[in-house]
């Protein structure tokens, strides 16, 4: 009997690490192969330029349009989201501190903003484009990708604030602060690393989604100047350029893909270098 | 580590089996090291254990007794970080170096720990737990086991009814005292009790300290506790110890009226 | 100077209520709007007809929705089925076999995981998985097969919900205190004995609900999905054959979506659908969540 125990236990701990290793393999297939394919089309000319005429046949020019594009509108819907984000998080952890069930109530109601899926999102900031006479643009691209990302800013932002002991909270008060000194002048501070990886987080959504653009950002060869005019995306680029027939330019979105993935590599890495160092300076 | 040990294991191993023969210890510990990286938690233990009688192990927090009572059943297997070494015999065999099956070893003691941890299962599977690891599969004996060692415990009359319910709708000082009946299930030789009653009340803690004391006739206890008075009450054996070290040993009566080291001095001041 | 705190204090309060209640309120008139949208496709039609028929011919204003339906569900069952034992697996390995430093390694590719783009995993899977499909697992069944097809849809979704379920079940077995550990083990279970009675025993709760959220993450997957699964209108479950989600089916078609009349009102409510399928399974689960975390 005991030797049947072992053999199970090493077929569990062979088994469970193999599943664990296959899937750090996994990643690194996907962001390798990525980079094989993306890194043979890539040139300095995709960064820096816009289509051309020919572009779509195989001609001149590069993806800057949606580089551009992408940044406008994930630059613009990170602002809107902190507007609405960065204060909800930190009444929900300051001025609701003692009312636990409510506390609870709102973070489930979060909890379920950031379960929709980013098309729902994008179907409503069509009806919402719609409603308000819009055209597809960047603004109705930004205002949707608002929609998608600010629970993603809430919940991370409140997930670090919430660890924050009370004593600090309470502290604050007794020295005679208001709850919104408390919130802005205590809270935000304690919690800024957190807030920085929130952004971040909620940036790289913006940068990388494509279903919530869909509908709502059109799509151009040209940088937008206007608000009002379309706006060309990343993922989307890579989408198209990936349905044409001509060879050149599906390795173009291969191109696209790898330039998008350096960017969330970038972000995932730093959001959790500093989300790092921020528990290290509060141990002590 | 372990192998290094062998060698001298052996030689020492023929040593300390004709003193265990000899004197009416149970546990024998020798030059026991614990290490968590830089810092020696136990340094150089040595003590025997005396059999059927309740050995208090007391000191300050953070003297590493807690420590010590992990070694002896190895679960210090499950902190990494803790190196440890040195020599711990039950009965004939060396926990810290032996090739034996370790779990068997473990089944000679039974562990309560400062928080009652039931099991997520009714209250008779908590008990049956340990018998069904020795592959015990008569429905019958099991039943009759569970039944016998609730009764050891004063458990059976409250629980006969609910056998089947959650171990955790039992009460604290309940779920504390259907911790100490598994444990007595397996039938082990030594209870070790890491601070049993500090999250009781006071009346579910003199439960347990009274089945202590009728326990010892049957079993070996080893208590940790940083109580002074609940030393005072149970003790037939005192081990007093203090960063890693211990200090002072011995009969209760005469330890606590004509202490002789200056440490032991001041914790029974600031114990009173 | 008073004055300008208690300003301060009282313009800061409103936008903070303000803001809070907004995003509170954003899930009622997300649903309002969908809602509304669609209604003009209730006239003709009773909602058990769209959601159980299968006909969808928008020229003639049929709209049968479940194909669609059951696209979504045999995706979100194959990633489920390749997902879960997975993670299930790398959690109890990583809380519990492995050391420390693995566990530091595993948070940047869970990271990782989670925030590459939709995009990305639909790139990776025709490159590789499509083919795969196509030249090597269909011959295997003695099939042919595009490579376009509900089993690709699946595996890419699969990689996708990982990091989701995976980071749950680390927190749940995380959880597990460990004097229960101890304590089984001072009873005389093996180290695996303990993990399988005490550790996954009571993490069962736990384990469902993050398996639940994985498959709410998995039933709204767009683009991905879209790109490897074929988008052919049936309703058989034959992973070697094409399958149509209902996310694909909305973003396949807004393009002609105001050509056709009731068409948006169709694509809309096909948005609804998703929307109140997932927020129904996010609310069971999260309840069951919040309900054993209190105990």
């Amino acid at each position: 009997m005991n030797r049947r125990k072992v053999i199970e236990e090493n077929i569990f701990r062979f088994l469970s690490g193999f599943a664990t290793y296959s899937l750090i393999a996994v990643l690194a297939f996907i962001i390798i192969i990525i980079f094989i394919k993306g890194f043979n089309a890539l040139s300095l000319d995709m960064i820096t330029k816009t289509p051309s005429g020919g572009y779509y046949y195989g001609g001149e020019g590069g993806v800057l349009n949606a580089i551009v594009g992408s940044l406008y509108i994930a630059l613009g819907a990170t602002l809107i989201s902190i507007f609405i984000g960065m204060p909800a998080a930190l009444y929900l952890n300051v001025h609701l501190i003692r009312k636990k069930r409510i506390q609870n109530t709102i973070r489930y109601f979060l909890d379920t903003l950031w379960g929709i899926p980013s098309i729902v999102y994008g179907a409503f900031g069509f009806i919402l484009m719609l409603y308000l006479g819009m055209n597809a643009s960047l603004i109705a691209g930004i205002i949707t990708v608002a929609l998608l990302i600010t629970p993603i800013m809430v919940r991370t932002f409140d997930e670090v604030l919430s660890t924050i002991p009370k004593g600090l909270h309470e502290a604050s008060l007794a020295l005679g602060s208001t709850n919104a000194e408390t919130a802005f002048k205590v809270m935000f501070k304690q919690g800024f690393s957190g807030f920085i990886t929130a952004v971040l987080l909620a940036f790289g959504r913006g940068i990388g989604d494509a279903a919530s653009v869909l509908f709502t950002a059109g799509y151009t060869d040209l940088i937008p100047i206007n608000l009002d005019e379309p706006a060309a995306t990343l993922p989307l680029a890579i989408f198209f350029q990936l349905g044409s027939p001509i060879p050149e330019v599906r390795e173009r979105a291969f191109a696209a893909a790898a330039i998008l993935t350096i960017i969330i590599l970038i972000i995932s890495l730093a959001a959790r270098f500093i989300s790092k160092s921020y528990s290290r300076s509060n141990l002590k | 580590m372990n192998s290094l040990n062998n060698d001298t294991a052996l030689q020492e191993n023929s040593d300390v089996e004709t003193s265990i023969i000899e004197k009416n210890s149970i546990l024998r510990i020798n030059d026991l090291n614990v290490y968590a990286g830089n810092h020696h938690i136990l340094k150089n233990v040595n003590l025997e254990i005396p059999k059927n009688k309740i050995t208090v192990l007391l000191g300050p927090s953070g003297c590493g007794k807690t420590t010590l009572l992990k070694c002896i059943n190895k679960l210090t297997d499950l902190y990494k970080e803790l190196d440890v070494s040195g020599h711990i015999f039950i009965e004939d065999d060396d926990i810290l170096n032996t090739s034996k099956n370790i779990p068997s070893i473990r089944q000679k003691m039974g562990l309560l720990s400062q928080r009652p941890y039931p099991l997520p299962v009714s209250i008779s599977k908590n008990v049956a737990y340990g018998i069904k690891l020795k592959g015990v599969r008569d429905k019958k004996l099991i039943e009759y086991n569970v039944e016998k060692h609730l009764k050891e415990v004063g458990l059976w009359e409250e629980v006969k009814n609910r056998l089947n319910s959650p171990a955790t709708s039992l009460s604290i000082g309940q779920q504390q005292r259907l911790c100490l009946a598994r444990g007595l299930a397996v039938k082990p030789r030594i209870i070790l009790a890491d601070e049993p009653t500090s999250a009781l009340d006071p009346i579910s803690s003199k439960i347990i300290e009274n089945l202590f004391k009728h326990l010892k006739t049957h079993y070996t206890i080893i208590l940790v506790t940083h109580v002074l008075r609940q030393a005072i009450r149970i003790a037939d054996n005192v081990v007093f110890m203090d960063d890693g070290e211990i200090i002072e040993q011995g009969n209760p009566n005469e330890l606590f009226k004509n202490p002789k080291t200056v440490k032991l001095k001041e914790y029974l001041v600031d114990g009173n | 100077m008073f004055f300008k705190r208690i300003l301060f204090d009282k313009i800061m309060g409103a936008w903070m209520v303000i803001a809070l209640v907004t995003i509170l309120l954003l899930p009622f008139i997300i649903g309002v709007g969908l809602y509304l949208k669609s209604a003009p496709l209730f006239q003709h039609q009773d909602i058990w007809h769209l959601i159980g028929t299968s006909e969808w011919l928008p020229h003639e204003g049929k709209f049968g929705f479940w194909p669609f339906i059951a696209g979504s569900i045999y995706v979100t069952l194959i990633a489920f089925i390749f997902a879960a034992p997975v993670c299930l697996l790398s959690a109890i390995y990583l809380t519990q076999f492995s050391s420390p430093k693995l566990m530091r390694v595993m948070h940047p590719v869970i990271d990782i995981l989670a925030g590459l783009p939709s995009v990305i995993y639909g790139v990776w899977g025709i490159l590789v998985i499509v083919p795969f499909v196509s030249n090597i697992l269909a011959p295997a069944f003695n099939t042919t097969s595009s490579g376009y097809t509900i089993f690709a849809g699946g595996i890419v979704l699969a990689v996708m919900c990982v990091p989701y379920i995976l980071n749950m079940l680390i927190e749940v077995f995380n959880t597990v205190p460990i004097g229960l550990k101890e304590a089984s083990l001072s009873l005389g279970a093996t180290f695996w004995e303990s993990v399988k009675h005490v550790v996954i025993k009571k993490s069962y709760p736990g384990i469902i609900s993050a398996f639940g959220l994985g498959v709410a993450k998995a039933f709204g997957e767009t683009i991905a999905v879209m790109m490897v699964v074929g988008n052919m209108v049936q309703t058989k479950f034959n992973p070697f054959e094409g399958g149509y989600p209902l996310p694909a089916l909305i973003a396949n078609n807004y393009g002609e979506m105001l050509s056709i009349p009731l068409y948006d009102s169709a694509l809309m409510f096909a948005a609804l659908l998703l929307f109140v399928i997932i927020l129904l399974i996010n609310l069971v689960f999260r309840y069951f969540i919040y309900k054993t975390r209190e105990r």
